[in-house]
């Protein structure tokens, strides 16, 4: 198959990795089959939370996949010579990340044999809908455009034109994939922590940060592993992107803090109470929350200052601090915080159980598994030319 | 003159054309005529309670016991997993506005019973992808139990908490099953479905009638002479959240 073969030889550790997220991912199927026997009553979910780590999980990766327009639009619109590399490894992430939302979806339905209802009988006013078909488009087009991007690579021959207008395509979409999942929650009456008109533009602030933050990480493991180098003055370029974006994304969270606590409505209030201070006698999200603020902050004083930003090891640190800040944010606390207080008041907790944090492992063992073939396959490309 | 083959195949083609295209014509003058012929009148099932009345009883849970063995409504031990149409709460968690410090001590502690809100312009139905949930021509707002793909998307839709899902086989948990209504299988919603069962047979919901206190008045919202309007003329009578536009077709008299 299409220079996959090229994953199939390495060293020892090499192997060893792929063989233990192999491992990881036949525990998540088995995990899988006993929710399939026994239902989602094997999950933390309950009538009051009744979306938890899967959905949150999909939501983060959307943002994951979006952020690949952040090295796609300045090398192909600002013809930004610099990220000529990181184009072609987020293009592969975001068909990644893309594949893991899928993934997560499946996983969470009730009823998941009968997943074709959704093309058998569409309803064209479900945002959900319309999410599939963004998520669809953008998952084929970004694979298109990595294939024929490599391909020519590889004959050492010019990208064929034809595929100029599908990459300036891709660029509105990734920024559609994000806006589309944010309405599956900003447009539902009576969930006031989601009803707000800024949780689109918090979804893409807080993608941009978290996308291109694992970028990074990425680029720093292979540069480690592989010697690969995909060029320093690219990766502080994308470091000083980031800390715009996190910025962006801590004053959003801010001003819908002000918002809420200045006017005092009791609704709007309850919901970051809960998350932050503790609601009706529950703090057990508390910590996880103040966590995820104190690591944003702590990163966005390591990006900002040149010095810091420019060490590679605090630059790795500022890196993962982001990833886990908005891992906490968007796959934790936006979901749980939607659902809690329920709309009669209660406060019921959301603990993920060790079936269902084992499936959520499986899909990310996927996901690394999938970068892991693509990147090595790409890496091997270049290695030649 | 004299008809060549030719002209003979041409001709009855044609005829056949003209066949076909005078029915074509009159199957869409039927249909038009049909659409400008006056309006199906709009019915919408709805239902007045009167709390007054329903706390007569201490404990009474006489509709709630008829309504989930009519309609096979398993029982869970466990809160997380419950499944519940019809229910009670207190006042202050259903009408958590509609109370200032004082009214609360008497008040907030009292029981409101909860079922669907049968919306006028459910969010439940917008939400769903697979068109698993509609508001029927009576204002029932129902789920095809066969589509349901259990994405749960309707249960965050919900403003009022009716929905619960299957999380695990719902058969077991059944005391004793009720041959004339089906029953779940894991992995679906469901809801109050407002006894559109019995409403097609000329009866009324099974909670209305088990309610020996006729605390539970239902009937057609857009007929002014029914007995739930004549109810909601000479009372005052509030909705759920009204404030989101969902128009409730239940009503609650305080």
């Amino acid at each position: 198959m299409f220079m996959f073969e090229r994953a199939l030889t390495g060293s020892r550790k090499y192997w060893l990795w792929v063989a233990s997220l192999l491992f990881v991912v036949l525990a998540g199927s088995l995990c899988y089959v006993l929710q399939l026997t026994h239902g989602l009553a094997v999950t933390g979910l309950s009538r009051d939370v009744s979306w938890g780590l899967y959905i949150a999980q999909f939501t983060f990766f959307v943002g994951v996949a979006a952020s690949a327009v952040i090295v796609v639009l300045p090398y192909y619109l600002h013809n930004y010579q610099q990220f000529v590399r990181l184009t072609l490894l987020g293009e592969l992430l975001a068909v990644t990340a893309v594949t893991m939302c899928m993934l997560f979806i499946f996983v969470d339905l009730g009823q998941p044999s009968r997943i074709f209802n959704i093309v058998l009988h569409p309803q064209l006013k479900s945002v959900m809908f319309w999410d599939m078909i963004a998520l669809g488009g953008y998952l084929l087009m970004n694979a298109v455009i990595a294939v024929v991007t490599l391909t020519a690579q590889r004959e050492q021959v010019p990208v064929p034109g034809w595929i100029k207008p599908v990459i300036i395509l891709s660029i509105p979409w990734a920024i559609s994939i994000h806006t589309v999942t944010a309405f599956l929650y900003s447009g539902l009456p009576g969930r006031s922590y989601w009803l707000t008109a800024i949780l689109a533009p918090r979804f893409l602030a807080s993608a941009f940060a978290s996308g291109p933050a694992l970028l990074i990480l990425l680029c720093l493991a292979l540069r480690k592993l592989t010697g690969f180098d995909a060029g320093w003055e690219a990766i502080q370029k994308l470091a000083v992107i980031v800390a715009y974006a996190l910025a962006i994304n801590i004053f959003l969270i801010l001003a819908e803090v002000f918002t809420a606590f200045y006017s005092g409505i009791p609704e709007h209030e309850e919901a970051f109470r809960y998350l932050f201070v503790g609601f009706n006698g529950d703090y057990h999200l508390v910590p996880w929350m103040w966590l995820s603020a104190l690591l944003s902050w702590v990163a966005l004083t390591l990006l900002l200052v040149p010095k810091w930003r420019n060490n590679i090891r605090l630059l790795a640190v500022a890196c993962a601090a982001i990833f886990v800040s908005i891992w906490l944010d968007k796959g934790l606390g936006l979901i749980v915080g939607g659902f809690t207080p329920s709309p009669l008041g209660a406060v019921t907790r959301y603990v993920p159980t060790l079936p269902e944090s084992t499936i959520v492992l499986g899909i990310w063992a996927v996901g690394a598994l999938m970068i892991t073939v693509f990147y090595k396959t790409t890496l091997s490309v270049w290695e030649e030319n | 003159m004299k008809i060549t083959r030719k002209d003979f195949l041409r001709l009855s083609g044609l005829g056949l054309l003209a066949l076909a295209g005078k029915k074509a014509v009159r199957a869409v003058g039927e249909r038009s005529f049909a659409s400008s012929s006056p309006p199906k009148k709009r019915v919408r099932w709805g239902m007045a309670i009167d709390l007054q009345k329903c706390r007569q009883k201490d404990g009474c849970d006489r509709c709630i016991k008829a309504c989930h063995s009519t309609h096979n409504v398993p029982q869970f031990a466990d809160r997380a997993h419950e499944i519940k149409w019809i229910w009670k709460e207190p006042f202050k968690n259903v009408f958590p506005a509609a109370q200032t410090g004082y009214t609360r001590e008497f008040f907030g502690d009292l029981p409101v019973l909860l079922l669907c809100n049968h919306c006028d312009d459910p969010p439940c139905q917008d939400v769903c992808p697979v068109d698993a949930t509609w508001k029927r021509d009576n204002g029932v707002v129902t789920i095809d139990f066969h589509r349901c793909i259990g994405c749960r998307y309707c249960m965050a839709a919900c403003p009022y908490g009716a929905r619960s899902f299957n999380w695990q086989d719902p058969r077991p948990a059944i005391a004793m099953v009720n041959p004339d209504f089906p029953t779940r299988t894991r992995g679906v919603v469901e809801k109050c479905n407002f006894c559109e069962e019995r409403l097609a047979r000329g009866q009324g919901p099974a909670c209305a009638e088990s309610c020996e206190e006729k605390a539970i008045v239902s009937g057609d919202l857009e007929k002014p002479d029914s007995e739930v309007r004549q109810v909601l003329r000479s009372r005052f009578a509030v909705q759920r959240k009204p404030e989101l536009g969902t128009g409730p077709s239940v009503y609650y008299i305080v």
